[in-house]
């Protein structure tokens, strides 16, 4: 402890330097957002159906077993790049059906393996929430995850 | 105990502790399934046992630093509660709507995002709550003596509440979801609870060493100086792969390896603060826990943080089970142990049973924070092989999964460990009254002169 910082001396540089980095954070979120929205992320393409499949991946709490875009829970795949693990980019319409399926079969009842449980989804918003996967795929996310594996 | 609306704490700390002895049994849970996949798949599914887990720890860390604070306010301040009865109306609050959330967790009723799961009537309940306790302690904290203690403590809450309210922000793209997810999150847990970690260390040092108040202040100021000036921007390492611009990288790389400093402050300020103080206090496990919380916290939050926050690392490690081996040490050495070290300390004025149960609490002690480092190596090791597998050579998820089994075995063993030891502490603290100390001159009894 430097022998000429006073108390006061240390507290007013705490209250200041904080107030400082509160103020630089605060513009650089502003900035942020306004990235995420003209630059980084699909807001033409965020349509009411990826609006609900973001509602319908939340009221099944996905994120409470998965991850996307690497947070949520550890227990089961990373589902921000699902749709380019499927071949979304190259058939789209595979890798809708295919996503639909995985969820349809559930649970695989294979001994040993974890179980994800069966979730009764309409048709509507099983196509919301795999739209919704789509949509958060194209998310410029800096080139993460590495691989497709997720 | 000096002012009698000290003892408001008390019924803080027992609803805490039970809200812990149930976190630890959703954890254990969890566990179980991670070694046995088949474990009561047809019983509660996996993330109905986890959001438990994770909400349980929020709640009773949050009631537990009301606890403190209602303990620690009368003797800062120098003045009487302002009203005890507003204190047993919003404890009663926080434990219906966090019981409440529990419940429905059971049921499917949540609003299904990580860590904000509780539904919208909840959070209206717990702002409420934590609204009625902030006026109440303001009000004690304005008829009375402010001091650093008080007046960071009371920063820190007020900051919390602020950014809480963050979590009623839900917008529907999911990259600005999480910009603000962050508000909550991360300027919370290394953030402003590091201003109610650092006060309450502060507090239990002051009372323990008798040493100055005022070197002990311009300590604390330092300390939460350097938790804001690293944390707040130390948020660029949440941005990197959400869809922010790339500037947060370098942003993040270098305020996030200076998220170390406040911990390794307050590591060197406590046993700074042993060794310079002159009075042998009867509570040595008090004492053990006041060094052992920013040690602790220095690995947890410090060295483990910042294993993988670099972003060159990050990239590979994010989102793998080193996450969870430095979330589960972290939460654990600055917060956790903060509240038990409070507790340890205001237990026995709180039963006027003094000195009590020590030797009890100290195994409790030793065998939970073993318990929890063991924890976080084989996570720790798991998470390396993870990466490896899944990151670098590409490997399927489940595929990489399988190769955990034994990481996952030794994690469960550690969990009933943490179990047992936190048996131990409860025991200790909420038990038969036993007048026992461990014997003078061990190594947790600061020498000096006047010490017999």
């Amino acid at each position: 402890m430097a022998e000429g910082l006073t108390r006061s001396a240390a507290r007013n540089i705490f209250y200041g330097g904080s107030l400082f980095f509160f103020l630089l954070f605060t513009a650089l979120t502003v900035h942020s957002h306004w990235y995420m929205v003209n630059d980084s992320t699909d807001s033409a393409g965020l349509t009411e159906s990826v609006k609900h499949g973001k509602e319908v991946w939340e009221e099944n709490m996905c994120i409470n077993c998965h991850t996307i875009l690497g947070e949520g829970a550890y227990f089961a795949p990373e589902l921000s790049n699902v749709w380019e693990r499927y071949g979304g980019h190259e058939s789209p319409e595979a890798a809708r059906s295919g996503i639909e399926a995985w969820i349809r079969a559930q649970p695989l009842d294979i001994p040993g393996r974890r179980q994800m449980p069966a979730y009764d989804l309409s048709d509507e918003e099983m196509q919301s929430l795999i739209d919704f996967f789509e949509w958060t795929d194209g998310i410029n996310a800096q080139d993460w995850p590495p691989h497709s594996a997720g | 105990m000096k002012y009698e609306t000290q003892k408001v704490a008390l019924p803080f700390f027992m609803v805490a502790m039970a809200l812990f002895a149930l976190q630890l049994i959703f954890g254990l849970l969890s566990a179980t399934v991670y070694a046995w996949p088949d474990f009561m798949t047809s019983i509660m599914p996996f993330n109905i046992m986890r959001v438990s887990h994770t909400n349980l720890l929020i709640v009773w860390l949050l009631i537990g630093f009301m606890g403190c604070t209602y303990y620690l306010m009368p003797e800062e301040a120098e003045h009487e509660i302002a009203s005890p009865t507003v204190a047993y109306l919003q404890l009663a609050i926080f434990a219906f709507a966090g019981a409440a959330a529990l419940v429905g967790y059971q049921f499917g009723i949540h609003e299904g995002r990580e860590f904000l799961e509780q539904p919208f009537w909840v959070k209206v309940l717990i702002t409420i709550s934590f609204l009625l306790f902030l006026f109440n302690t303001s009000a004690t904290l304005a008829k009375g003596r402010k001091t650093a203690i008080n007046m960071v403590l009371m920063l820190g809450l007020w900051l919390a509440a602020i950014f809480w309210l963050f979590a009623f922000y839900n917008p529907s793209n999911l990259a600005v979801d999480k910009l603000y997810w962050w508000w909550v999150v991360h300027l919370w847990v290394e953030g402003v609870w590091e201003l109610i970690m650092a006060s309450l260390l502060g507090y239990l040092v002051i009372k323990m060493t008798g040493v100055d108040r005022e070197v002990i202040e311009k300590w604390l100021y330092v300390i939460v100086g350097l938790a804001l000036f690293s944390g707040l921007l130390g948020t660029g390492h949440h941005y990197y792969w959400i869809g922010a611009p790339s500037y947060w990288q370098p942003i993040g790389d270098i305020f996030s390896t200076l998220e170390i400093a406040p911990f390794l402050t307050m590591v060197l300020f406590a046993f700074t603060m042993f060794w310079k103080g002159r009075r042998n206090h009867p509570n040595k496990a008090a004492m053990l826990w006041t060094l052992g919380c920013p040690t602790v916290a220095f690995f947890g939050a410090g060295v483990w943080g910042f294993m993988h926050t670099l972003h060159w690392v990050n990239y590979y490690s994010h989102g793998t089970q080193v996450t969870a081996a430095h979330g589960h040490l972290a939460f654990y050495g600055a917060y956790v142990m903060i509240i038990l070290g409070v507790m340890t300390f205001a237990m026995p004025s709180l039963r006027r049973s003094q000195p009590y149960n020590q030797v009890m609490n100290m195994w409790g002690f030793w065998i939970m924070t073993s318990a929890m480092c063991f924890m976080t190596f084989t996570l720790t090791f798991g998470g390396v092989v993870q990466t490896h597998l899944q990151r670098v050579l590409g490997m399927n998820y489940m595929e990489v999964q399988d190769q955990l089994g034994l990481f996952y075995v030794m994690r469960l063993g550690a969990g009933v460990a943490v179990a047992i030891g936190a048996a131990l502490l409860i025991y200790a603290f909420f038990g038969p009254r036993r007048l026992q100390v461990p014997d003078s001159g061990t190594q947790m009894t600061a020498a000096g002169p006047e010490s017999a």
